[in-house]
């Protein structure tokens, strides 16, 4: 059997098994050794010894999203996994391995039709003094898909470096004994030899791009409360931002976090908040006030399962109507939405950018899935996107703060500045800044801060616009990667499709949006929420073609590329 | 509470004319800054009258400052014209300010700020060694004691107005 | 520009705006106007290098009033944004200005973390006692038996005290004044402001509108019977029996204050990638 571009396996296991830590070690051993790949994970509600699973693809070339069906589901126990549904999903072509004594296998899995073997996870353990089924699983996978031995010993050596010898060598024996259990196994599960290790690469999560993009573009102070999925922002901003000369504060929460920022940009300094939906609930009234004032602050919300507490583990794409929409009054502001991990860094660090240079807060929606996902990607490249506001410095005669100038961005006095003062206000101002209720200050006011952000030129990376032909797929967010590899699936059937992923989603851009859609006949929308947010947006401020049709859900389930290109391809005949 | 309790210390002919100075400056502040808030709430009566008091208080400032030849008042008063405990003497009961205050009541408060500068110089006639000191602290006294005659002589103008002077039938208006 | 020439003594008038205050004549917050203005002259600071920072309420509206620089912000969340602020620009004095309203009700969570945090800045809270902006609710300092149009015969309930809430979360300076008694006021700002972290000064300011009651206070008011103490324990038992009309500086604490080293980069940029290289 010919060696596979791409092959992915799932690890399920429970009680402290150690599955994610598997997963984690399998995905950095591939990218070590050539392949990109990515990883997510998913979980019970338990805080410890819950039911988990690490899903794992990895391949020859960018990959962006999980498969409809799992070529490998290894199962170290099948306590609870029922519980995963259909997030883990195995069909007659693929294998599952499972321990006889670990439970019975999800219903799912035992209709799938796959060709199940047997292997004693817990008994194998068992024969290893402090031996781990784990390690066991992460050997038979690494031998399956054709991954020597000697990376992933490397990396165990330098990940349990601080264990002590004994947790290092029961590792190495775990993976080994996997190793050894494999060779007699043939599923035709080789990997590809990976492209050129020429090509510099990363392996990093959507998180840590973002947080690195937000450092890129300026930013030196951040203020946050710990919010799943976002967390993982914050911890790698605490160190980090210190070493740049900046400092990340815990706040009490989300109310203090978002005004801290706010009272960091307006003393000078670029800074950034990161949590998700309930948490940009919370900072709504303090955007408004960014929003008036003209203060840049930069959020980053990533999105998951809502209403309200909703699904905190699981992604979804139902954010964007309080993001664009969610302010009282009109208070016109930047949203943006990364379309990957890698685009994390570039959409975080080009909205830190746009921030300041507008004077205005810019929301980065991402979602849990990118944020939390790690993948093995071709370094991102650099981009000239630094944060630089227009300051005043020199003040000879009276200082308007909110001055009508030609683009509408008006200088900003820094305190320190003298000459410069002025008192930033949420209530309506004249140019001065003074609060005013006048007719006229507040219509001039009002349209400076729409102009200000509607006029501006923002280049080609608005959005991400591929192919041909009178059928396009419009989405945004994560769901670009998915919908990318549904169109190049219905290339190969003869069936050509392009693809629009608005990556500014507000301030809207009718004429380049028309520009996209000229000549498109027909329309497939795709995105995960429940009321089709995306869809009414596109209604509500873009002309669509007659013939849309929209494939939405909710979360958690994400939507997969063969549901896709299996719409694309109805809908197209 | 004595006047005297915390005003700065007399040391000098300098110190005396600074002091004098500042109470006059103060007086001239402060009633600029009443004639202002009458401005802000539309009671135009009460701008007139305090901004005819400031300019009586402004006229008597310039006359210390004539009066004290090459001492420089004001580099003095900034540096030790400073009272610890209260306000100086001339600068009005601000908490008895109201939007719809009639001459009178502001008559009465610049009255009230009169006889306290009369009482502060008079005890400095009665505690002062400096036979200089003294004879200049007498000359502001009887000044002051002309002011005072001077107040009761405006107030004869202003009947004391009736209880509901501060009747406003509209409520207040909240701005947040 | 050298300290020499920072230093010397401005004038109360230089730090004054042109702004007319749309305070009720007779108003306490006058008066604190000043205090501020004659404090920061005698402290002889640029009045650039200031920054006042409010909430929502009528003493929230200070920061125009004065020359420096100003922020008004939301209801309640003032001490956030000063925290922001000076973390970040340690160079700027940081003054909040707020209300017992807005300090206590919507930003008592965050006065709690503020003390606790003991950030270098001065927290003024104008306290008469009542939401006056919005027309004389009720607040967490008003007395149990005041009638109110949404509290009818009072709100039955035990007012805060927040003193002893600012000495319980850390707070490293605390201080009651009387708005009637500015030059006291001022020279107490001055203090406070000088004094190293999270700095709490309480003014009992009256409102003339809604709670004219309150023109009692100015005999009501005494002079603290004792020094200040930097003793916890000794301030607790005082603050919490005292009559709340003790004026003074009542503690005067310790604690180092909350500043992180920032400025300038310790490693390259470019190192930042390097944990994410393969």
């Amino acid at each position: 059997m010919g060696d596979r571009p791409s092959v992915s396996v799932a690890i399920v296991g429970s009680g402290g098994a150690g599955t994610l830590t598997a997963g984690s070690l399998l995905l950095e051993a591939a990218a070590e050794a050539g392949w990109q790949g990515l990883l997510t994970r998913t979980v019970g509600p338990q805080i410890r010894g819950g039911e988990a699973a690490a899903l794992v693809r990895l391949a020859t070339h960018t990959v962006e999203c999980q498969p409809d069906q799992f070529d490998l589901l290894i199962g170290i126990d099948w306590l609870n996994a029922h519980r995963f549904g259909a997030e883990i999903e195995v069909g007659p072509q693929s294998f599952v391995i499972s321990d006889p004594r670990g439970g019975d296998l999800p219903p799912n899995v035992a209709a799938a039709g796959a060709r199940i073997v047997e292997m004693p996870f817990k008994n194998m353990a068992k024969a290893i003094p402090e031996g781990r089924a784990n390690m066991i699983a992460l050997g038979l996978a690494c031998r399956l898909l054709g991954l020597g031995v000697d990376v992933v010993s490397t990396l165990i050596e330098k990940r349990l470096a601080d264990k002590g010898q004994a947790a290092i060598g029961a590792s190495l024996a775990g993976i080994k004994a996997g190793y050894d259990a494999a060779s007699n196994l043939d599923f035709g599960l080789r990997l590809a030899a990976p492209k050129s290790k020429s090509t510099r690469r990363w392996l990093i999560s959507g998180n840590e791009a973002a947080a690195l993009g937000a450092v890129r573009g300026g930013v030196r102070f951040a203020a946050a409360y710990p919010i799943t999925p976002a967390t993982e922002i914050l911890e790698w901003l605490a160190p980090n931002l210190s070493k740049m000369g900046g400092v990340l504060l815990q706040a009490e929460d989300e109310l203090a976090a978002i005004n801290m920022i706010i009272g960091a940009s307006f003393g000078g300094t670029p800074a950034l908040t990161a949590t998700s939906g309930p948490g940009l609930a919370l900072m709504i009234e303090a955007l408004g006030l960014a929003t008036a004032a003209e203060i840049p602050v930069v959020v980053i919300d990533v999105m998951r399962g809502g209403p309200s507490t909703g699904i905190p583990t699981k992604s979804e794409q139902a954010d964007l109507n309080i993001a664009i929409y969610g302010f009282h009054g009109d208070a016109p502001h930047l949203v943006l939405a990364p379309q990957s991990v890698g685009d994390c860094l570039f959409t975080t660090q080009w909205a830190t950018y746009l921030a300041e240079a507008q004077q205005t807060p810019s929301i980065v929606l991402s979602d849990q899935f990118i944020g939390q996902t790690r993948a093995a990607i071709a370094r991102p490249a650099d981009v000239a996107f630094i944060g630089q506001r227009l300051k005043v410095t020199n003040i000879a005669d009276a200082y308007n703060r909110y001055a009508l100038v030609a683009n509408s961005i008006s200088p900003m006095a820094i305190p320190g500045t003298r000459g410069g003062q002025y008192t930033a206000d949420g209530l309506t101002h004249t140019e001065q800044g003074t609060p005013t209720s006048s007719a006229s200050d507040h219509q001039i006011q009002l349209s400076k801060r729409c102009d200000k952000i509607e006029n501006f030129n923002y280049g080609d990376h608005w959005a991400t616009i591929e192919g041909a032909g009178d059928f396009a797929v419009i989405t945004w967010g994560s769901l670009t990667g998915a919908v990318r590899e549904a169109i190049s699936r219905a290339a190969q059937d003869g069936v050509e499709a392009s693809l629009l992923a608005p990556r500014l989603l507000s301030p809207t851009q009718p004429k380049r949006f028309a520009a996209a859609l000229a000549g498109k006949k027909r329309i497939l929308i795709v995105e995960q929420s429940h009321s089709a947010q995306f869809h009414r947006y596109l209604r509500a401020h873009y002309d669509l073609p007659d013939n849309v049709q929209v494939l939405n859900r909710p979360g958690p389930l994400p939507i997969r590329a063969g549901e896709i290109h299996r719409a694309i391809m109805e809908w197209r005949s | 509470m004595s006047q005297a309790a915390g005003a700065p210390k007399i040391s000098s002919l300098a110190d005396l004319f600074a002091i004098a100075y500042q109470i006059e400056a103060d007086a001239v502040e402060r009633y600029d800054l009443l004639a202002d808030q009458m401005e802000t709430h539309n009671n135009p009566e009460l701008v007139a009258v305090f901004r005819d008091l400031s300019r009586a208080e402004g006229i008597h400032r310039d006359e210390i400052r004539r009066l004290a030849g090459d001492i420089d008042v004001v580099a003095h008063a900034r540096r030790m014209a400073k009272w610890n405990r209260g306000e100086s003497p001339e600068e009005v009961n601000l908490a008895a300010a109201h939007y719809m205050m009639t001459p009178w009541h502001a008559l009465q408060l610049s009255l009230a700020g009169e006889k306290r500068a009369l009482e502060f110089f008079t005890s400095v006639v009665e505690t002062a060694k400096d036979p200089k000191i003294k004879k200049m602290a007498e000359e502001f006294m009887e000044e002051e004691a002309e002011h005072v005659n001077l107040v009761h002589r405006l107030l004869r103008r202003y009947p004391q107005p009736s209880d509901s002077w501060s009747q406003d039938h509209d409520p207040p208006v909240s701005q947040e | 520009m050298s300290i020499v020439d920072m230093r010397v003594a401005g004038k109360p008038g230089d730090y004054k705006s042109n702004i007319k205050p749309i305070w009720c004549p007779g108003c306490g917050d006058y008066h604190v106007l000043m205090s501020f203005t004659r404090a920061f002259a005698e402290l002889g600071l640029p009045p650039e290098q200031i920054v006042v920072v409010s909430g929502i309420g009528c003493s929230s509206r200070i920061p125009a009033y004065t020359n420096c620089y100003g922020f008004h912000g939301v209801h309640g969340r003032s001490l956030a944004v000063a925290a922001g602020l000076k973390l970040s620009r340690p160079d700027l004095t940081v003054v909040v200005a707020s209300g017992d309203g807005d300090g206590y009700s919507i930003g008592g969570n965050h006065f709690l973390h503020a003390c606790r945090r003991n950030i270098d800045m001065t927290y003024v809270v104008m306290d008469n006692r009542v939401y006056g902006m919005t027309k004389g609710q009720p607040s967490p300092t008003t007395e149990p038996d005041f009638d109110t149009a949404l509290s009818p015969g009072g709100t039955g309930l035990r007012p805060f005290h927040p003193l002893v809430i600012a000495l319980a979360s850390g707070a490293n300076f605390i201080a009651r004044c009387f708005s009637g008694e500015p030059n006291e006021t001022a020279s107490v700002l001055v203090e406070a402001i000088k004094h190293p972290g999270f700095s709490f000064v309480e003014i009992l300011s009256p409102c003339v509108t809604f709670r004219p009651d309150e023109v009692e206070w100015k005999s009501r008011v005494h002079p603290a019977p004792v020094a200040p103490t930097n003793d916890p324990g000794k301030a607790a038992r005082r603050i919490m029996t005292d009559d709340g009309f003790n004026i003074g500086i009542l503690y005067r604490g310790d604690r180092k204050p909350y500043q992180p080293a920032i400025g300038q980069p310790s490693v390259d940029p470019a190192e930042l990638e390097k944990e994410f290289e393969l």
